[in-house]
């Protein structure tokens, strides 16, 4: 047993998967950082930082005669979203119930979705710096006029272009950003999903928890995200009527090359 | 050989599973080619013709160990067995045995199949849809 706990909980075989894959499910979508960087690991809920290859200077070594450095890591964070079960439903499901409730996954699945999402577009204070506080690029605006999209979009795709950063490129979209892009047609009927696509050669992702948009290069080697451990279900404790779960994550995420990224305020 | 690597429609599988395919069918490649080497080197009789052989067969150590370390990283659970059983002196059966209950038993049922012990199995979204 590993530090999950999961073979302590009062849960059954069944209502295990059922929750794995209910987990699954609703993290896939929300998860945007992870479909526009690069992914390492994961190396295992004990890796605890991220060799960076650098040192920095000490002020005095243990005796005279030799000299010394410090090396520099990156430590991991860890994002935790707690949530509790109705024992009786999981006893339903069980039994073979279809509709039971696990909105409280749903929902702590949705929000660590998210803060991943948040510290990787824009960080965490003391923890990771996100690509767009990193960006080197003046901010643009992308306002509210989906007619206006195309024209900075592909300004964003511009400057990178013009450090030498190559495509293809891909574009996280905040929640109201995502929602107007696909609910617009051109003139013509064109779609402006389509037409922004055709603009970075690469996906548009709906990115909860991004403000406004990012456009990034996908060449690689760009934006590193090292997963110490992925996201899990914890177990936590249990009364006579409710399961204490968590789902959890260990990780690094850090910015290689600033330029490589473009940010676009709502 | 074509897209033999894959066992079910390449277009339904997401990019991960079909690079985890690819190193598969490399791994085979490199343990094969291992086999062979092995074949040749003990029949040829030439001195010069061994050394070179051998020097192969080395190469195809280095590949297969690259190919073997990389999926090991992409599947902790494999990782994790492994590491019970790998390098390790005394009975290899009874090894496997334990390495591999003390991976499952700590992920509960729900686990199998996934790619560490209680983990989702989530891993990079790279070419996901949306």
């Amino acid at each position: 047993m590993n530090h999950l706990l999961r073979s302590h909980a009062p849960i059954s075989d069944a209502g295990w998967t059922l929750l794995d894959e209910e987990a699954r499910e609703r993290l896939t979508p929300p998860l945007a950082a992870r479909k526009l960087v690069d992914f390492s690991g994961p190396h295992g809920w004990d890796y605890s930082a991220t060799n960076l290859g650098r040192t920095s200077a000490l002020a005095s070594a243990p005796s005279a005669g030799v000299s010394g450095l410090k090396r520099q890591v990156l430590p991991l964070v860890e994002l935790r979203a707690d949530f509790e079960l109705s024992r009786a439903e999981l006893r339903d499901a069980d039994r073979g119930a279809e509709d039971v409730d696990l909105e409280a996954l749903d929902n702590a699945a949705h929000q660590i979705a998210l803060a991943e999402n948040v510290a990787v577009f824009h960080g965490w204070q003391d923890a990771i710096t996100g690509m767009s506080e990193a960006s080197p690029h003046d901010v643009l605006e992308l306002g509210e006029d989906t007619d206006s999209y195309p024209a900075r979009v592909a300004g964003a795709v511009e400057r990178l272009q013009c450090d030498g950063i190559t495509g293809p490129y891909g574009v996280a979209l905040g929640r109201e950003q995502y929602r107007r892009v696909v609910e617009t047609a051109e003139h013509g009927g064109y779609l402006l999903f389509d037409h922004l696509r055709k603009i970075v050669e690469g996906p548009l992702v709906w990115a909860p928890g991004a403000r406004g948009a990012v456009v990034v290069s996908l060449r690689g080697g760009d934006f590193l995200f090292e997963s110490g451990q992925d996201l899990s279900i914890g177990y936590d404790s249990y009364d006579a009527d409710v399961i204490r779960l968590y789902l959890q994550e260990s990780f690094s995420f850090r910015v290689v090359t600033p330029e490589a990224a473009v940010a676009l305020t709502a | 050989m074509g897209f033999d690597q894959y066992h079910e429609p390449p277009g339904e599988l997401p990019p991960p599973t079909r690079t985890f395919a690819r190193l598969c069918a490399s791994l085979t490649e490199e343990a094969e080619a291992i086999g062979w080497y092995e074949q040749r080197i003990a029949l040829e009789t030439d001195p010069e013709a061994l050394a070179v052989m051998r020097d192969a067969q080395g190469e195809e150590f280095k590949h297969f160990s690259m190919d073997l370390e990389f999926l090991l990283r992409r599947m902790p659970a494999w990782r994790e067995i492994a590491q019970g059983i790998l390098f390790q002196t005394g009975d290899i059966v009874e090894h496997g045995e334990e390495a591999e209950a003390e991976t499952f038993e700590g992920a509960g049922a729900g686990a199998e199949g996934a790619f560490e012990a209680g983990s989702l199995g989530i891993g990079s979204l790279r070419g996901a849809s949306r």
